[in-house]
């Protein structure tokens, strides 16, 4: 019973994701692009939380939808110097084209190297304890979570200098 | 009972309570504001006007739903919404007593603080598709308001979370049974200020300052919509309040045995409220600049330094802390 409850959500949930997707490419009006990504980022978190990670989930609500899209919405509005610069034509580049037929030939191409037949599948996702043990344990991956968070940094610097410089 | 009827029955109940604190905070908020003004508030309908919001919430049921001819029609229909279901949703986790709770999640704390996040995207919906400056200025103060003052908001609840060993509501207000954590006053001076702002309480009140903005966001609603946002600032008000005692005042703890928990929570939770609206009625607004300055050069890094003090005091001292570490 639970199961198929399961799959029935996960089917709607997809169904969602994809629309909002189609949506987010379709529109012509920017704003509504970032607030279909705001759509398509909550029901990615809602499909965290039906696999059972729901620290993950409440991550990707808090900094995706809660956070980036925020500032995804906030910067295009900035950059629009009046109103109707919102609503653009659609515009039909093949290049986009060629690089979106080889994303979707690279991801067919990993789905068929995956090896077939019974992949080991934990029933759920860890929880919260045993992933935060895992990620700030000295042995577990703390050094690479630090080294990240530097990189990060040193990118927001670097983001700041290069605006100031360009201010000038 | 029906499996379905179960689950159906306390999101109702969350549904029920909001609305009755909304239309509660309503009259209290003009009797406390009159009280402040040394005037009576609403005085007509009922004994000292406790009816005037049943008859303002069906004025409002009954007003013409007015859509200016300029707006964006899908986002100024959904943004309503968008703010007023996640008000709803972090009903779910407010523990009234040790039963009396939605949702009893693991990851309470930050379930709240994720889905209220979600508030100010509906504020920007709102405010853009309203197609007026007013609500467009509104709207951008309250991104820039909420987007600074999220990040000290959640840093600032984390000691009590390190001293609590949990982030389950429950969990945390079953360590507050010996000593509530308002002892931690560093944590909790930051959290009151910085929930003030996410709540968009005076003295914060910029997103809809009526001397400046007219309404801010809402300026372009009516009826029922215009309801819809103004209930939902209530109802933050009030998790707010009920977060407040949750994390710093003991929760259900405090009745001696005598009133049942449910009823000390919401007594608290209203003290709370009370005393939020006694510093709208008080406190002059503050400017945009100082807004965001408080928020990145103070609240911030002052909010770090307390998670470093009570992470190596409660390593040193175990002591202070009220769950297992």
């Amino acid at each position: 019973m639970a199961e198929s409850v399961n799959i029935v959500a996960f089917f709607i949930l997809a169904v969602f994701i994809v629309i909002g997707a189609i949506g987010m490419l379709c529109t012509k009006n920017i704003i509504h692009s970032g607030f279909w990504l705001l759509e398509v980022s909550v029901v990615a978190a809602a499909i965290y939380y039906l696999l059972g990670a729901d620290y993950i989930a409440l991550v990707q609500l808090l900094v995706y939808a809660g956070a980036v899209s925020v500032i995804i919405i906030f910067s295009i509005m900035i950059t629009l110097r009046r109103r109707e610069d919102a609503t653009r034509s659609r515009d039909f580049s093949p290049l986009a084209l060629v690089v979106a037929i080889m994303f979707c030939a690279l991801t067919i191409a990993v789905i068929c190297i995956l090896p077939t037949g019974n992949i080991l599948m934990p029933d759920s996702a860890p929880d919260f304890m045993t992933f935060s043990l895992k990620l700030f344990s000295p042995d577990g991956w703390a050094l690479p979570f630090e080294l990240a968070s530097v990189v990060l940094t040193v990118a927001l610097v670097g983001a700041v200098w290069w605006s100031r410089k360009e201010n000038k | 009972m029906s499996p379905i009827i179960n689950a159906v029955i306390p999101f109702l109940a969350a549904l029920g309570l909001l609305l009755f604190n909304g239309v509660v905070m309503i009259w209290m908020l003009r009797k406390v504001l009159g009280f402040l003004h040394l005037r009576l508030g609403p005085m007509v309908q009922g004994p000292h006007g406790v009816f005037q919001t049943l008859f303002d919430v069906l004025k409002l049921l009954s007003k013409e739903d007015i859509t200016p001819r300029k707006v964006d029609k899908v986002l100024f229909f959904l943004a309503p919404a968008i703010v007023f279901v996640p008000s709803l949703m972090a009903y779910m986790i407010i523990p009234f007593s040790e039963t009396w709770v939605v949702a009893d999640l693991d990851l309470g704390l930050l379930f709240v603080f994720a889905i209220m996040s979600l508030i100010p995207l509906g504020i920007l919906a709102a405010g853009w598709s309203s197609n007026n400056k007013w609500s467009l200025i509104g709207a951008m103060r309250v991104i820039g308001a909420q987007i600074t003052y999220e990040v000290p908001m959640l840093l600032a609840a984390i000691p009590i979370v390190i001293m609590a060993g949990s982030m389950n509501m429950g969990d945390i207000v079953d360590a507050q049974s010996q000593i509530w954590f308002i002892i931690h006053v560093p944590a909790f001076l930051l959290f009151f200020i910085a929930g003030l702002i996410e709540s968009g309480q005076t003295p914060f009140d910029l997103i809809e300052a009526e001397s400046e903005l007219v309404s801010g966001y809402a300026t372009e609603y009516s009826a029922m919509k215009f309801g819809l946002l103004f209930l939902s600032e209530f109802s933050n008000t009030f998790i707010f309040s009920a977060l407040l005692v949750t994390l710093f005042f003991g929760g259900w703890h405090g009745g001696f045995g005598i009133v049942p928990a449910p009823v000390v929570f919401m007594l608290k939770t209203y003290i709370g409220i009370f005393i939020i609206m006694t510093i709208r009625g008080t406190m002059p607004r503050v400017r945009v600049d100082n807004l965001l300055a408080i928020g990145w050069k103070f609240l911030l890094p002052a909010s770090l330094v307390v998670i470093i003090l009570t992470a190596a005091i409660i390593k040193v001292f175990p002591v202070f802390s009220g769950g297992a570490l």
